[in-house]
């Protein structure tokens, strides 16, 4: 085995296979600083250049490209609050308050050298995972995949901030929509409303770019200035240093458990982030979690690192991708003529230590090049806010259209944006919601096919039993944070406008009933889960509306304004929602690309007041970016009525 | 940059496209057809209905720098995948925009046919309206858990016999309708488990031991199933078969010693298949694995142009880095195309308005699924 590791080595270190490595990592690094784009996208960026390549120099590049981007997307989470990829939602919660209390600095380089070393713990695991994986992962049936999805959920507890209640019934709403399209047992579809869009489900993309990164923008926007409330980057390259060696042991155990359950198959990477936060706080003291501690950063860096180290072990192995990603590895892989599979550890292992090596080497090349960049694009939380927002609102709107290619797209990420834009005013938390949403689907799945498989007995199985402790431990440490978390101050006044918030504790009741009525209309496997589901929910969400509304004493953190004194500096709440949905509704008239130019010049003008000259730039600026990606990924923008009447050439069309 | 040019370098999208279409518009008239023929400085978008890496989209990309450097005039050829219904969103796209202009191709597949022959309501596109240039085909290997005591045809009794048989499925009117129609012919009572997202992880549920009877397609089951048999944990049973020349099922070329499913059957029931069930199962294996996957252009397209693309797949399939790298990703099957090609999207694309009746009553039945 050394003999291969060493061997592997030595063939990588080619002049010509490692500059393939370095431009695959600079692509990964490109791709991962815009925000909301993955290594998804950027796979699909050189899959057809691949074709060709020698096998090494090939995988290598891929590896490179996959690796740099989990790091690289830490820049828009922590810069601008918005998830580099739906991979890595959770360290905007608190990377993004540091970045707003002029600690960006310190921020990012925690972030690197995390993501550094989570990338090495990966490769590590990887490499042990050569000669156990197989056996581990047979040994998780259908009915311990079941359970590890409800260990996700259990997470909800201390992910939900300051009312356990409406935490509850905010993962309620993410199960909820998380159920609509075909149904796992029955293939019937759910709340499609006929249309295919609706028939796939909802796309989790566009449902974390809304629900985080567009109340963000319209709240930046809303308060002018600067992103860095201080104005200054700060000075904290060696404090997050610090930071990170001081948290060895997080670092360790965050980086261990983002690769374990980024290697199995079937779970769906997104939710790793959330569990390893939600450990963070379970087991750290004296946390100030989602406020700006670092401690928040590192764990989730080092475990989406860790993960893609992780998620390599099914799709090396089994020939089984565990993500989108990962899918397209695999795609890759065929093209260059490597079929996946257990005779690739046994006939061909010198390409296998081959993608480790090359794991862990782009891993520190990508930390370089993310450290050597970053003062640079740090400067972007120092510039006036007016003239970044319309390319934050441009990148989000692009990011959710190139999941699906779909004006639909818009429409979701504006509908979710105004929800989200709510539940921050009044008080909901929102990972509980993006958690249920992405553990809805493997929860009904392994639930039904575990009852297939097993019947109910498979809750007596060793491995179930185990888990279940495991949960069990986690409710018992969340229970410990919870007390903690009530005990903090209400919002003044959050009492005045009690009626509102009820009003807006009915749209989660509206939701419910909505699949309730849809679940009664299919057949019972079909229906019983989000039926099942909707009839909880309404038990919970039902007295909350009362609670919210009328109780005399309500418990504490239940009642929530942020918007009861706003400040009178500040624009309007609604206002920059309101050019959003200006740039959406215009795309459906005229096209994607056309409405962006009249948003760019209308929001420069009116309300960031720039002068027609910087108006024009930056609206070229912005063409031009939008048109380079569109020719790179292939992709026409979105069309309005106007393209459906006259045929256009392209981008216009 | 999913643009290749021949030379490998890369190719700038053609803004006047509309130009370009004009022209060849006007290419089309008598006398012009020669121009018509030449793809030189233009760019081809070949959609792909289904996701990147995937099956569908791996096989486009292998074929892509083949077919650059054999269409007159070396036009640059961008994938483009239109998701979204698997595959039913991308497809009715192409039938409702692309010209007869030979610049923009589709690439179908299996679960692309499906939804058309059982008449699925989302479907907005028909078969006969378009003209295929190339056809794919593929195999697929069933196989069982050797528990089961079955090595062959000889020990079906045994097998007809078994308690508790399962199959991991996609879903009722997914490629894994071939294997459920295969079970009801042959009298198995194997009970069907949806929601798996794929056949892998179908394939992860026999090894696991949840499932004792799977099947995979034929690259599937030479990488990830040969080591499992050569180690004695799974036992192929039967090949789906494939079409020679003539249209006739015949063994797999990848496995010339198992029998194929209507051998099998012939075997075990004592006669060969007949009747609705087998005219459905052999309707969907056809669309399904033995033309899986095809070129096409929409039908209005001058013969000329569609001419040039046979020529270009012909040239394709006679090149010897072809044959040398096709293993990987098409295994070792012929595709075809010209008359052979036709006959077999003929085959692939025609359902008896009877046996369509009788595939969806028999969802109802079976897995109470109403289309």
């Amino acid at each position: 085995m050394m003999e291969a590791l060493l061997s592997a080595l030595l063939a990588l270190a080619s002049p010509e296979r490692l500059m393939y490595m370095a431009l695959g990592v600079g692509i990964g690094y490109a791709i991962g600083v815009l925000p909301a784009l993955g290594g998804l996208a950027g796979l699909s960026l050189v899959l057809p250049f691949i074709y060709g390549l020698d096998e090494v120099a090939a995988l290598a590049m891929l590896v490179g490209l996959v690796a740099v981007a989990a790091t690289a997307d830490t820049f828009s989470s922590i810069l601008m609050g918005i998830p580099g990829s739906s991979a890595s939602q959770a360290t905007i919660l608190d990377g993004f308050p540091m970045a707003r209390r002029g600690e960006a600095a310190r921020a990012l380089s925690a972030s690197f050298i995390a993501s550094m070393v989570g990338g090495i713990v990966g490769a590590v695991i990887l490499t042990g995972a050569v000669l156990v994986a197989r056996p581990l992962i047979l040994a998780l049936t259908t009915a311990e995949l079941f359970m590890l999805a409800v260990l996700g959920l259990s997470m909800v507890g201390v992910l939900a901030g300051r009312s356990f209640a409406k935490g509850v019934v905010a993962c309620g709403m993410g199960l909820a929509l998380g159920t609509v399209g075909a149904a796992p047992a029955t293939s019937e579809y759910r709340l499609d409303f006929g249309t295919i869009y609706l028939s796939d489900g909802l796309p989790l993309p566009v449902l974390v770019l809304g629900i985080f990164a567009l109340s963000e923008i319209v709240d930046l926007a809303r308060g002018g200035g600067t992103i860095s409330q201080t104005a200054e980057l700060g000075r904290g390259w060696f404090a997050g240093l610090r930071d990170t060696l001081r948290h060895w042991w997080l670092l360790v155990r965050s980086s261990a458990i983002g690769s374990v359950l980024g290697a199995i198959p079937g779970l769906g990477g997104s939710v790793t982030d959330w569990i390893v936060y939600g450990h963070a706080i379970q087991t750290e003291k004296n946390g100030q979690f989602g406020k700006g501690d670092v401690r928040g950063v590192i764990a989730v860096e080092a475990s989406n690192n860790a993960r893609e180290g992780g998620a390599l072990v099914p799709t090396l192995f089994f020939g089984i991708p565990s993500s989108g990603t990962m899918a397209v590895f695999l795609g890759g892989m065929t093209l260059i003529g490597i079929e996946a599979g257990p005779q690739l550890v046994t006939n061909r292992l010198d390409l296998t230590y081959a993608i480790i090596w090359s794991l862990a080497i782009a891993n520190v090349m990508g930390t370089g090049l993310c450290f050597l960049t970053s003062p640079l694009i740090a400067r972007l939380t120092v510039i006036r806010f007016g003239l970044i927002a319309p390319f934050m609102v441009m990148v989000v709107c692009f990011g959710a259209f190139n999941t699906n290619r779909d004006l639909a797209d818009l429409f979701l990420l504006l509908g979710i944006g105004a929800l989200g834009l709510l539940m921050r005013r009044y008080g909901w938390p929102r990972p509980p919601f993006v958690v249920g949403f992405v553990l809805a689907q493997p929860m009904e799945t392994y639930l039904y096919q575990a009852l297939q498989f097993h019947g109910w007995s498979f809750l007596l199985r060793p491995g179930v039993l185990v888990i279940a402790g495991l949960i069990l431990i986690c409710v018992f440490l969340g229970i410990r944070q919870r007390q903690l978390a009530e005990a903090e101050d209400e919002t003044p006044r959050a009492a005045e406008t009690r009626r509102a918030q009820a009003l807006f504790a009915l749209v989660p009741v509206v939701l419910f009933a909505a699949v309730l009525a849809d679940a009664l209309r299919q057949s019972f496997l079909g229906g019983v889960f989000p039926g099942g589901l909707a009839v909880v929910m309404l038990l919970i969400s039902l007295p909350l509306v009362l609670q919210i509304g009328f109780a005399r004493n309500p418990p504490g953190g239940l009642l929530h304004d942020a918007e009861v004194q706003p400040d009178p500096e500040l624009g309007g709440f609604w206002t920059y929602l309101g050019w959003v949905a200006g740039l959406v509704a215009l795309a459906a008239l005229i096209g994607f690309f056309l409405a962006n130019i009249l948003f760019f010049l209308a929001f420069l003008r009116r309300a960031a007041r720039c002068s027609w000259p910087m108006t024009l730039a930056l609206t070229a600026i912005a063409c031009g970016v939008l048109l380079v990606s569109a020719q790179v990924l292939v992709l026409d923008f979105p069309a309005g009525v106007l393209q459906a009447m006259v045929d256009l050439p392209w981008p216009l069309r | 940059m999913s643009i290749i040019t021949p030379h490998g370098r890369t190719g700038r999208r053609d803004l006047l496209r509309l130009g370009a279409a004009g022209l060849v518009a006007a290419g089309t008239l008598p006398g012009r057809v020669a121009r018509a023929q030449d793809f030189a400085g233009k760019t081809i978008e070949w959609i792909i209905p289904l996701q990147v890496g995937g099956g569908s989209d791996t096989w486009a990309r292998f074929h892509l720098p083949f077919l650059s450097r054999h269409l007159p005039g070396h036009p640059t050829i961008v994938i483009r995948n239109i998701t979204g219904g698997g595959g039913i969103n991308g497809t009715n796209q192409f039938a409702a925009r692309a010209r007869p202009d030979g610049l923009t191709i589709l690439g179908t597949t299996g679960s692309v046919q499906f939804p058309y022959l059982l008449g699925d309501p989302r479907v907005r596109y028909d078969y006969k309206a378009w003209a295929p240039v190339l056809a794919g085909p593929t195999g697929g290997v069933l196989y069982i858990r050797p528990e089961l005591g079955v090595r062959s045809v000889a020990d079906f009794a045994k097998l007809k016999a078994a308690q508790g048989l399962k199959y991991g499925s996609q879903g009722p009117t997914s490629l894994d309708i071939v294997p459920a129609l295969a079970f009801e012919i042959l009298g198995l009572d194997v009970q069907i488990v949806f929601g798996m997202q794929g056949r892998g992880p179908g394939r992860l549920a026999f090894e696991r031991g949840e499932t004792p009877i799977d099947y995979q397609t034929t690259s599937a089951f030479n990488a990830q199933v040969m080591p499992l048999v050569r180690e004695g944990k799974a036992v192929p049973l039967f090949s789906w078969g494939a079409l020679n020349a003539q249209g006739e099922l015949v063994r797999d070329p990848n496995f010339p010693d198992l029998p194929h499913f209507a051998e099998f059957a012939t075997a075990a029931l004592g006669a060969p298949p007949s009747g609705p069930a087998w005219e459905a199962w052999r309707t969907l294996f056809v669309a399904g694995f033995a033309a899986q996957k095809f070129v096409v252009l929409p039908k209005e397209t001058p013969a000329a142009i569609l001419d040039t693309y046979r020529a270009a797949f012909a040239r394709t399939l006679a090149d010897p880095e072809y044959k040398e790298k096709r293993a990987a990703v098409i295994g070792e099957y012929d595709e075809v195309t010209g008359e052979a090609c036709n006959r077999a999207y003929a085959a692939a694309t025609n359902m008896s308005d009877t046996t369509r009746a009788w595939v969806r009553d028999w969802l109802l039945r079976r897995f109470n699924h109403r289309m």
